[in-house]
């Protein structure tokens, strides 16, 4: 029931917050916190008692607190949510940016502060919601769900130029993915029913549904370009650098820093588990999208003007590594994904927060226009400097320990892709240190004096290093509680892959047609740990 | 008193921290305090537990302290862990000591700097990630470090950020370095894949196990890790950056670029000496690459007008002479003209700091002169540096180091006789572009007005470095002076002896008489040019050849010039290229075409019945033709 509260409180917080800001913003911005706060402890409560080697699905039906009533039964479909260690670490996630959001927009968004909020909120527990529904169409809903406060923090609060089209583009491209993704859930649904004869949306139910090889590439690539368009993944991406550069920066938030990872949790929890076949024949393809979204991404920001713009490339970058972790698919890149995420979207909430810092300060986010800013607000460029540094992979930051793992996770699948992906590091120095040069370093862009951060962005930008700077020194406490999720999606990659299941070493090699690729040694499968 | 290790790389990121978290108020002077103080104390407590570590060695000659495993996977566990031998305590001694010294005398030098607060904050994380570097038992570690200082780098060098001519210098660094650093990653990936681990001592003994001597992996990890060492250490293909690293201010070059930071390539092939001798053919590339960097830098320097620039030259060709020793398997030799170069380079470069700031940030060796009676101190103490770089036989350290990588580069089982002349005419090179830059300091008419002063905390440093110059030198003497290996003494067992070739031992005496003779006539030949004949000199330089060559050399061989075509002008031309990303046009054409739809379906609602009525006919003739022909 915890779970369930997790969204009710959210939801309903939102309203409430919305009814507040009638009355008072101030006020409504404490109702928000308050139901932030009552989620955050509920969430910890869950993960007190989160056994060690949680998984889902345990026993095949309900992770731990697991909430399962039925919601439209004629047609199997249950309000099922669980947890393991992967979702949870999610959740809490979810929660903190959430909070973090809510500080980032505590006086800066001045219209309308509490139907912001409710968005907010609405967005929080719709997210929250997709990291936790176990019932296929309960996760469409909820996935719909994140979908449409998003698009009113763009079009209401964003930039005064753009918004709308912003807006627009961003919901087209994600209704097309969500839509191609109901489809296959219904295909799933249908052939899962028509071979056991339980029609059912149950996740738990439907894992392992036997599949014809070209019906299962079909319904895994209806899943997987949803969450492609959501990651992005390059050649869908280009609905981001718009969004990203006109979404206001608590807005962006939760959609840099959490729902690009919602589309990350479905490759994993989805994808990779529901159809380990149709993604170990994609996984060459999956690999190289994701090496070639880190070298595009990077070279991209670097050719940016726009500060957003460029920090939105940038982050276009850095997913690509979860696509190469997620379709490495061993333990190394498993877990590296889950670093990427967490600190990923630690550094670019920060990033965006920073931006807006200093467009909010300077008037403008052009870079040409910019500079010099070191000796006047030092506070603000030390912040800058350093969260520049995590997208760079400085050791020592929860990026670093992300991207390392997958790739040294996928060094043992794929070398040529291993190297060209490392390229990658020094792709994101031009682009970090050129941010550097054109804000904070550089002859000082105009003789005026300007507030340095002030208390409540001081703490904003502490806490995120001080997190960042956690998981990059000790991460250890994450992957201990991701572990076994990573394991169980391993083994279920594994176990249903045509690799395990034919002895045939050759056959095993070119299960789906590619001989060409793993015949030149260019991909192994898995690879222990 | 081991377990007190942990706390020589904690009090300068300590202190770090502290200047991070404390605002402007912070008085200059206890900036200066804690700056310094913090690595003065650490220098105590390395000095503390080298002595310990001396008089009573711990079980196997090393010690290991694990402070935290990083992470769990399978496997792999990588841990906070330091790993202290002879070949760490060295280079811990040097940093701290070193350390300590420069910022001391950055404590005067930079007084009357803005950021006087950035400057040790920055100063001593980057000598808390150096080592962080050398002691950390696994190489995921040692990349922390790597990286760590890199950026250290990479924001002194742009230390004054307002040019942006120090922001291209800083980026340029930062760039290079993380080219070799993706080698060295890839090294990284391709150890763990093969052995399983990445704990360093652990993976010598595995890669001695799995490996055969000459076999294709070893030689491949070898060669990726010596991609990591030529970007750090500044050796060819990736030396360029160092040269312009000079924009920093002065203790920067001295601690970053000359002492610590760009030997961490030397480091790296020392400690995993093991895997390269599994790769000779590696070894050998490896020597080659010191060899031609140590010759190319030499010529560089000669001709270079900016008297940092000389010692950067300088820096890149001594560091080729360590790691042609790596090369050659002289890894003792290659360790020991680490320590005596960081002595006698850091004393150059406060020296030259020192006459920077007395002629109010005048670098060039043209517009000075003359100094030798207003500056005696740093005149004496920067000749003592310049005697101990041009290895000026018995008296000066650098040449008991020296002269060690040169006889080894010949006397070895890997050396030639090729690489022992290539170290000769670099030895004569080292000695001209020294003295060189000593005479146009120091001799000759003034021609630019004196102005500071040196105070104490910039005259203690260069004295007490000098004293190192000169004495340190006596812990290697070589048979024929007497035989005191007491260095190699140390070093035994962390690293192994060179392997000498058949026959060669006996002959030392007579090749440690050559170098000696070389590095005085080296001397004597520029000081001709220079002092005897300076006329002759300028029409040599203005022949056509001459000018050539000097052009030539003073823009380092023209490898900038390279890299700004083939690399730097496609990635930015590229970049601009596409900078509105050209996959939108895809998506932009299809929302284009809906409109186009869009558009012509518009038209058709004209509201003219007889539009309507045609539409209707046609639509009727179209459905009732498909009906009767299909």
């Amino acid at each position: 029931m915890t779970l369930a509260w997790l969204i009710i409180v959210l939801l309903s917080g939102g309203i409430l917050a919305w009814l507040t800001g009638r009355w008072s913003a101030a006020g409504s911005r404490w109702v928000a916190l308050a139901a932030l706060l009552v989620d955050l402890g509920l969430a910890a409560s869950v993960l007190v008692r989160l056994p060690v080697a949680s998984a889902l699905p345990l026993d095949g039906v309900s992770g731990l607190a697991g909430f399962d009533r039925p919601w439209i039964a004629p047609l199997g479909i249950r309000f099922h949510l669980g947890v393991d260690g992967f979702s949870l670490v999610l959740v809490l996630l979810t929660l903190l940016l959430g909070l973090v959001a809510l500080l980032a927009a505590w006086n800066t968004v001045r219209e309308q502060p509490g139907f912001f909020l409710l968005n907010l909120l609405w967005v929080l527990a719709g997210t929250l919601g997709v990291f936790m529904a176990l019932d296929l169409f309960l996760f469409y809903f909820f996935w719909e769900l994140m979908l449409v406060p998003m698009y009113f923090i763009i079009t209401v609060w964003g930039d005064t130029v753009g918004r709308h089209q912003a807006a627009v583009k961003f919901f087209i491209y994600s209704q097309l993915g969500g839509l191609l993704m109901l489809l296959a859930i219904l295909a799933l649904y249908f052939a899962h029913g028509r071979h056991s004869g339980l029609y059912t949306f149950d996740y738990g139910q439907l894992l392992g549904t036997p599949l014809a090889p070209a019906a299962g590439m079909m319904i895994m690539l209806g899943f997987f370009i949803a969450f492609a368009v959501k990651l992005p993944v390059f050649l869908v991406h280009t609905w981001l650098p718009d969004a990203y550069t006109r979404a206001p920066a608590p807005g962006l938030v939760i959609l840099a820093g959490i729902m690009s990872k919602a589309g990350a949790y479905g490759l994993i929890r989805f994808v990779l588990a529901l159809f380990p076949g149709p993604a170990a024949a994609f996984a060459p393809y999956g690999m190289s999208l994701g090496m070639a979204a880190i070298l595009y991404g990077a070279i991209m920001a670097f050719a940016q003007r726009d500060l957003k713009r460029l920090i939105a490339y940038s982050s276009l970058s850095h997913m690509g590594f979860v696509m190469i972790g997620v379709f490495a698919c061993n333990q190394l890149a498993l877990q590296g994904v889950v670093m990427v995420m967490l600190s990923h979207a630690i550094s670019i909430s920060a990033l965006f927060i920073l931006a807006y810092a200093v467009e909010a300060r300077t008037g403008t986010r052009d870079l040409e226009r910019l500079g010099g800013l070191w000796s006047t607000i030092p506070r603000a460029s030390g912040a800058l400097l350093l969260f520049c540094m995590a997208a760079v992979g400085l050791p020592g930051l929860g990026n670093f320990v992300g991207e390392f793992l997958v790739l040294i996770g996928s060094y043992r699948v794929s070398v040529p892709i291993t190297v060209f992906a490392a390229l990658g590091l020094v792709t994101s120095v031009i682009y970090a240190v050129w941010i550097v040069q054109r804000v904070v370093h550089g002859p000082e862009a105009g003789k005026r004096r300007l507030p340095d951060l002030d208390v409540r962005e001081t703490a904003l930008a502490g806490i995120l290093a001080a997190m960042l700077l956690w998981l990059g020194v000790y991460p250890q406490p994450v992957l201990k509680v991701t572990a076994a999720a990573m394991h169980a999606v391993q083994e279920e990659a594994a176990l249903r892959s045509p690799a395990a299941q034919t002895d045939d070493a050759t056959a095993a090699k070119a299960p789906m047609g590619f001989p060409a690729v793993e015949a030149a040694g260019w991909f192994k499968r898995g690879g222990q740990p | 008193m081991l377990e007190l290790l942990f706390i020589v790389p904690c009090l300068p990121y300590a202190a770090a921290l502290l200047f991070t978290l404390a605002g402007k108020r912070m008085p200059r002077a206890m900036t200066a305090l804690i700056g310094a103080g913090s690595v003065g104390v650490a220098a105590a407590v390395a000095l503390w537990i080298s002595a310990g570590f001396i008089t009573s060695p711990p079980p196997g000659r090393h010690y290991v302290q694990h402070l935290w495993t990083w992470w769990r996977i399978g496997s792999f566990q990588p841990a906070f862990a330091l790993y202290l031998d002879a070949v760490s305590l060295v280079w811990m001694l040097v940093i701290t000591v070193v350390g300590f010294l420069i910022l001391l005398y950055a404590t005067a030098d930079m007084w009357a700097e803005d950021g006087y607060r950035r400057f040790f904050g920055t100063m001593d994380l980057f000598i808390g990630s150096m080592l962080i570097l050398v002691l950390a038992d696994n190489l995921v570690l040692l990349y922390l470090g790597w990286e760590g200082v890199g950026l250290c780098s990479y924001l002194l060098i742009g230390f004054w950020y307002k040019d942006p001519q120090n922001g291209y210098a800083a980026r340029k660094a930062f760039v290079m370095t993380r080219v070799g650093d993706v080698a060295l990653l890839l090294g990284l990936f391709l150890l763990f894949t093969q052995l399983d681990t990445l704990n360093i001592q652990e993976l010598m003994t595995r890669a001695r196990q799995t490996w055969p001597a000459g076999s294709f992996t070893p030689m491949l990890a070898a060669g990726l890790l010596l991609g990591g060492a030529v970007g750090k250490s500044a050796q060819l293909p990736l030396q360029s950056w160092l040269v312009d690293a000079m924009a920093g201010p002065s203790p920067v070059s001295a601690l970053i670029h000359a002492a610590t930071m760009v030997t961490s390539g030397v480091y790296l092939i020392a400690r995993t000496h093991v895997l390269y001798t599994l790769a000779p053919p590696v070894m050998f590339a490896t020597a080659v690459l010191g060899a031609a960097t140590l010759l190319l830098a030499g010529f560089s320097g000669l001709v270079q007008t900016d008297i940092k620039r000389v010692l950067a030259y300088s820096t890149i060709s001594q560091i080729g002479y360590m790691i042609l020793a790596m090369g050659v398997g002289a890894w003792i030799a290659g360790v020991f003209h680490f320590m005596i170069h960081a002595f006698f380079k850091a004393l150059l470069f406060l020296g030259a700091g020192a006459v920077i700031h007395v002629l109010g940030h005048e670098r060039n060796l043209f517009k000075m002169g003359g100094l030798r009676k207003q500056l005696p101190l740093t005149f004496w103490t920067f000749l003592i540096g310049s005697g101990a770089l041009s290895a000026v036989p018995l008296v000066t350290a650098g040449f008991y180091s020296k002269d060690l990588i040169i006889w080894q580069a010949l006397a070895s089982e890997r050396g030639n006789v090729a690489f022992w002349i290539v170290g000769i005419i670099g030895a004569f090179l080292t000695s001209m572009y020294t003295f060189r830059m000593v005479f146009l300091t120091f001799f000759g008419p003034a021609k630019t007005e004196v102005r500071g002063r040196i105070g104490l905390p910039m005259q203690i440093p260069l004295v007490v470095l000098a004293a190192l110059s000169l004495a340190a030198g006596f812990l290697q003497v070589p048979p024929v002076l007497g035989n005191l290996p007491a260095f190699a003494d140390f070093m035994h067992g962390a690293l192994p002896a060179t392997v000498l070739a058949p026959g060669m031992a006996t002959r030392e005496g007579l090749f440690t008489v050559i170098s000696a003779i070389v590095s005085l006539w080296g001397i004597f030949t520029i000081y001709v040019f220079i002092i005897g004949l300076p006329r002759f000199t300028a029409w040599l330089v203005r022949t056509p050849l001459g000018d050539r060559l000097y052009r030539f050399w003073l823009d380092g061989w023209g490898f900038d010039w390279v890299y700004d075509c083939l690399l730097v002008r496609p990635y930015v031309f590229l970049a601009h290229l596409n900078r509105n990303d050209g996959i939108d046009r895809l998506y932009q054409g299809i929302a284009l075409l809906n409109r186009l739809g869009n558009r012509g379906l518009t038209r058709t609602q004209s509201g003219q019945v007889r539009w309507y009525a045609t539409g209707f006919a046609l639509g009727a003739v179209v459905i009732i033709g498909l009906a009767v022909f299909l």
